[in-house]
């Protein structure tokens, strides 16, 4: 995969609206099965509802670590999608607070760029279930994003 | 409370963590001191198709699992302790095709609340890939539903 190509697959999703061959890329993001819903100038990333995900049987609740990638991949996603960065930012540290149980249902995250540096950029997640209002965890990460 | 008990004990709580058995993390050894768990690498949990690197959330569930476990080593009965907030910093990126393991340990013990902090390595401790720290609420022995998963996790079999 060169860098071209992920430039060209990032204009070739947004111009088609389908940004699957996007999330194909990386197994890790098929593994958790995330999708990518595009709204207006808005990017919502969702994580369906998967028996494989479980990680509190009790309840049953997702795995935190799960809502984590999932967060973590979202960020990422909306750095490449939105801030024309034309590689893979590299993580440099994620911080996660768990609001609520994440139940076994629908995950929806949303991402905030604070800043963008040009070696840095700081993003902000959230993620709900019923509304964005209730939260389950809110994260924030800075990654690399200058050339690898 | 043996030390075999607690290895046992970290056993049966991870054997019960769907997606940890999704991952085929297992554990590699436990005592009162703290636990290791291994992810071993796999293709399906890489970020990176193009260096072949492991996804920062494979980590981060490994960590979050590790140091959510670790609770054992410190409490001498079972008790369900959600994580209240996780926090991981990259050393440097995992290299491909080798195996990841997490050592956590608590730190502080409170009624309500335990201090995790952990590291993830590959081949030597002292040159850790990421480095972990976590907090974690006590809900208590008598939480609702979580009795049968207790007494597994106590006793074996169930799970």
């Amino acid at each position: 995969m060169s860098e071209l190509s992920l430039e060209q697959l990032v204009a070739r999703a947004h111009q088609q609206n389908d940004y699957d061959p996007l999330i194909s890329l990386i197994p890790y993001a098929k593994l958790l099965g995330i999708e990518c819903l595009r709204l207006g100038d808005d990017m919502v990333f969702r994580l369906p509802a998967n028996h494989d995900c479980i990680g509190n049987p009790v309840l049953p609740a997702l795995h935190g670590g799960v809502i984590a990638g999932f967060m973590e991949h979202a960020a990422m996603l909306h750095l490449l999608m939105f801030m024309g960065i034309p590689h893979l930012p590299k993580i440099i540290d994620f911080s996660i607070d768990y609001l609520r149980a994440g139940h076994y249902r629908d995950t929806y995250a949303q991402c905030q760029v604070w800043r963008q540096g040009r070696r840095v950029a700081n993003v902000a997640i959230t993620a709900w279930q019923t509304r964005q209002t209730e939260p389950i965890a809110t994260a924030r990460t800075h990654f690399k994003v200058d050339e690898p | 409370m043996s030390e075999q008990s607690i290895e046992e004990r970290a056993q049966r709580f991870l054997a019960v963590l769907r997606h940890c058995q999704v991952l085929g993390m297992s554990v590699e050894s436990a005592d009162s001191k703290g636990l290791t768990l291994r992810l071993p690498y796999a293709p399906h949990i890489v970020g990176s198709p193009d260096t072949g690197v492991i996804h920062g959330g494979a980590i981060t569930t490994l960590m979050d699992t590790t140091c959510g476990i670790s609770t054992v080593c410190v409490l001498p009965e079972f008790e369900i302790c959600p994580t209240l907030d996780l926090r991981i910093d990259y050393m440097h990126p995992a290299l491909p095709g080798k195996d990841v393991f997490g050592f956590a340990e608590c730190y502080r013990v409170t009624p309500n609340i335990i201090f995790t902090r952990g590291y993830a390595y590959q081949d030597d401790p002292e040159q850790p890939i990421a480095h972990v720290v976590g907090a974690f609420m006590r809900m208590g022995k008598a939480v609702q539903g979580g009795a049968e998963l207790k007494r597994n996790i106590r006793q074996g079999g169930g799970a």
